[in-house]
Formats: structure tokens, C-alpha cells, sequence
């Protein structure tokens, strides 16, 4: 792993002893990769400007979807996702000041510095983590037509949205959930029942008359379709499922796609952090044995920097195309 | 790390006197641009929702423009491209830059394509 110190002026041209580029092999590699994983990266984000501009006109509105703070009830969008973005940003500083330190052999300042960044993406990984168990959770509920689409419901009176737990009937059911317990026959796969039968969601809905559907249908004002009661009631009539949260195959938030591409990015850029925060915690082990102290230069500390920086550089264009346009 | 640092930012409107304090300048500025974009995004204002340039509003092109501005000085001060040679600056820059507006170019028009289809070319889809 020495080949980052090659001090052999003398070498000839064509027998390696000349580097154009002016980077160290070690360096080189790891811009390759990233230069590559941004090509990934860019292929994910290109496909989800496909299926988005492919379905225009009926996009979920990300505002309306990302709204929950932890620890803080009510509607705030974004303000979770900016706050990820600071920390991204703010451990990405501490990464280069640890590359500072480095250069200047300051030991004790590198540990302090990783021992920071480690923190800042253990934060961020955290943070995505809450943020795939509120979406896969869900807040609303809604309703299924034949063709895929997904019927919304609105309060007429408040004009906010209406949780299928605010008018549902409560009518017995015949059908259970199939439990290990009741029948040899269990194979256990299948899902488990929504909180109210598609038909205690239709006669709740049906009886409470202050209630509307909301469409996926963008209107010029770039808002949701509202139908009037009477086209709520028609409407309804398509409903085949109750969609609670969100999965691979059906989400309540709008088209499907959305979900898959939102599990599938930034799915791939949290694997990314976690990644990168295991390799930092290997690299800042190796400062505290010394490692690069006797080898004489911290150059694996900038090495892993850079893919540090490059994950902020992706999450930066991730925040933009899936939370703000 | 022989070479030193080059620490003009904004090209050379602002100078910094160590590249600690570049750092901090650029975290600065960095999260000044987030904190607009959010505002921009939590705001709308009408003038940017409604109003379009080459069929995208106002507002999404700001974003977009924005978001190009962090990742240069992502590139630039925290992976240090300022102070690697252009050669390789430009190997790593324009590679991607080049075949990712030709995967975008490509992916949106036929996107675009797709939805006439469903629009024009189907009795109904949206039921």
C-alpha cells in the first residue's frame, strides 16, 4: 500500500516515473469510482425524471408527503430533510478539517475530527431511517380504483386532509387475518389486513356528507383535483382497496412509482453513508494505532474524504430532485 | 500535499488567510444557498410557480441552478479539485457533466413521448 510514495524523480518517462495528473495511484482509484458512481447515480435520477415527466400531470407533491418533524406534531415540509442536508454539509466541514489536520500531522486533531464526522453520518443514517418508517407507515390512508389510481380524502369543512379513521364505519366483518396459531395450513405470507375493510370506508364515507375525494390530478394551480360531493360518490363506486402507507407495489401517497423511487435513491445513497461511515470508523481506528503516523503522510484520510464529500455531493442532488421540484 | 492551497473563493472576490478558514467560509455559504432553497420552497411564490422557461417553471429552474452551485463548490473546496491540476479537474468534470445531459436529453424527450401516448392515444388510463 505504499504506492502513493513514489519520490523516484530519475525514473524514465515510459518506465512510470512520470504522473500528468499529478495524483497518487490510491487517489486516482478513488476518483474513478466516484466518477462511476456518479454515473449510477445520475442513471437513478435520469429514470426519475422519466416516470415523473411520463406522469406529469398526476405526480404526488413531495411537500405533501415528507411533513413530519420527529418529536414535533403538525404539517412541516422540509424542514426534517434541510435539517439532514445541514448535517450532511456540517460532517462533510469536520471531514475536510480532518484532511487539514492531516497535512499538517496533527494526530490528535484527525481523531477529533473522524470522531465527529463518524457522528454526523451515524446522525444522517438515523434520520433516514426515521424517514422510511414514517413514509412505509404512513399518515392518511386511502383508496385504490381499478385502474391503480389512488383516491385521497379531504375534510369540505377544514379543507385538510381526512384520515380513513375519521369517518370509517365500524361494520363486523366476516374475514380475519389468517394467524400461525389458528391452522397447519399457514404459510405466512400473506399481508397482513388494513385497519378498516374497503367497506366500512365506503359506507363511512357515504354517510358523512362533509367528506371529498381528492384525486391525483394536478390542476393549473399545481394543487390536487377536489370533486365536488356528488363526483365524490361517483367516484368511490371504483374503489377496489384500502391502501394504508406504503410498499414496493401500492402506496397511498399517489403513483407508484413514486414509492419505488424513493426506496430504490435514496435507499442507495443511505447504503452509501452507512458505508461510508463504516469505512471512516476503520480509517479513524488506523489514526488512533498510528498507522499513518509511521507511514508518514494521512493520504488515506483525503482518500476516504472524497468519497465522504462525494456522497454529500449526491444527497445535495437527491434533496433537490425528490424534495424540492 | 507539497503544493499549497489555493484560498480565493468567488473567483478571488473573497480571499481567506488559512484554508481552515476557507472551510468555514465556504460551510457559510454553502448553507446560506440550502436556506434559500427551502425558503423558495416553503414560500412558492406565484410569479415562480407560473411562469415558464423551456416548458419547466421559474422556480424548479432556480433550484436547479442552485443545486449546481453547491456541488461546485462541494467539488472544489471540500474535494479539493481547486488545487488538483486542470488536466485532471477537467477529466473528472466534464466526463459525467457531458454523458449525463445526453442520458437526461434523451430520457425526457421520449418521457415527454410517452405521455402523449397516454394522453391522446388512450380512450382512458386515469380511472
Amino acid at each position: 500500500m505504499d504506492t502513493s510514495v513514489t519520490p523516484a524523480a530519475e525514473e524514465n518517462v515510459w518506465g512510470g516515473g512520470n504522473k500528468p495528473l499529478g495524483a497518487s495511484y490510491g487517489k486516482m482509484m478513488m476518483w474513478f469510482f466516484i466518477v462511476s458512481d456518479a454515473l449510477t447515480f445520475s442513471g437513478f435520477l435520469a429514470a426519475y425524471g422519466f416516470s415523473r415527466f411520463k406522469f406529469i400531470e398526476t405526480w404526488p407533491i413531495a411537500d405533501e408527503v415528507f411533513t413530519h418533524v420527529p418529536f414535533f406534531h403538525g404539517n412541516y415540509p422540509m424542514y426534517y430533510v434541510a435539517f439532514m442536508t445541514f448535517i450532511l454539509i456540517m460532517s462533510s466541514v469536520t471531514m475536510v478539517l480532518a484532511v487539514d489536520a492531516g497535512h499538517h500531522m496533527k494526530k490528535s486533531k484527525v481523531v477529533l475530527y473522524m470522531f465527529l464526522t463518524i457522528i454526523g453520518g451515524a446522525i444522517f443514517v438515523g434520520s433516514q431511517a426515521w424517514e422510511w418508517a414514517t413514509f412505509i407507515k404512513g399518515d392518511y390512508g386511502a383508496l385504490e380504483t381499478k385502474g391503480g389510481r389512488i383516491l385521497q380524502f379531504v375534510n369540505a369543512e377544514t379543507g385538510e386532509r381526512a384520515a380513513l379513521g375519521d369517518f370509517a364505519a365500524s361494520i363486523p366483518d366476516v374475514r380475519q387475518e389468517h394467524l400461525e396459531q389458528n391452522g397447519v395450513w399457514y404459510y405466512g405470507d400473506e399481508s397482513s389486513l388494513p385497519t378498516y375493510s374497503l367497506n366500512e370506508v365506503v359506507e363511512g364515507f357515504k354517510s358523512n356528507p362533509n367528506i371529498l375525494i381528492r384525486t391525483e390530478t394536478l390542476t393549473d394551480d399545481h394543487q390536487k383535483t377536489m370533486l365536488t360531493r356528488e363526483e365524490s360518490l361517483e367516484r368511490i363506486e371504483d374503489a377496489v382497496l384500502v391502501v394504508e402507507g406504503a410498499n414496493l407495489v401500492r402506496n397511498e401517497y399517489g403513483s407508484r412509482l413514486f414509492a419505488d423511487f424513493f426506496f430504490f435513491i435514496t435507499g442507495f445513497h443511505g447504503f452509501h453513508v452507512f458505508s461510508g461511515v463504516v469505512i471512516n470508523i476503520i480509517i479513524f481506528f488506523n489514526i488512533i494505532l498510528g498507522t499513518y503516523e509511521r507511514r508518514g503522510h494521512y493520504e488515506m484520510v483525503e482518500k476516504v474524504g472524497l468519497y465522504w464529500h462525494f456522497v454529500d455531493l449526491v444527497w445535495v442532488f437527491v434533496f433537490t430532485f425528490f424534495y424540492l421540484v | 500535499m507539497a503544493h499549497g492551497h489555493k484560498l480565493a473563493i468567488f473567483r478571488g472576490l473573497l480571499k481567506f488567510k488559512s484554508n481552515t478558514q476557507k472551510i468555514w467560509g465556504v460551510l457559510i455559504f454553502l448553507s446560506l444557498v440550502t436556506a434559500v432553497e427551502v425558503a423558495l420552497g416553503i414560500a412558492k411564490p406565484y410569479f415562480l410557480t407560473h411562469n415558464y422557461f423551456i416548458g419547466m417553471k421559474l422556480l424548479n429552474w432556480i433550484f436547479i441552478i442552485l443545486t449546481l452551485v453547491k456541488a461546485y463548490y462541494i467539488a472544489w473546496d471540500f474535494m479539493h479539485l481547486r488545487d488538483e491540476k486542470s488536466s485532471l479537474r477537467r477529466a473528472i468534470v466534464w466526463t459525467p457533466i457531458f454523458l449525463v445531459c445526453y442520458l437526461i436529453f434523451i430520457l425526457l424527450f421520449e418521457a415527454d413521448y410517452i405521455y402523449t401516448v397516454y394522453k391522446d392515444g388512450f380512450v382512458k388510463w386515469n380511472f
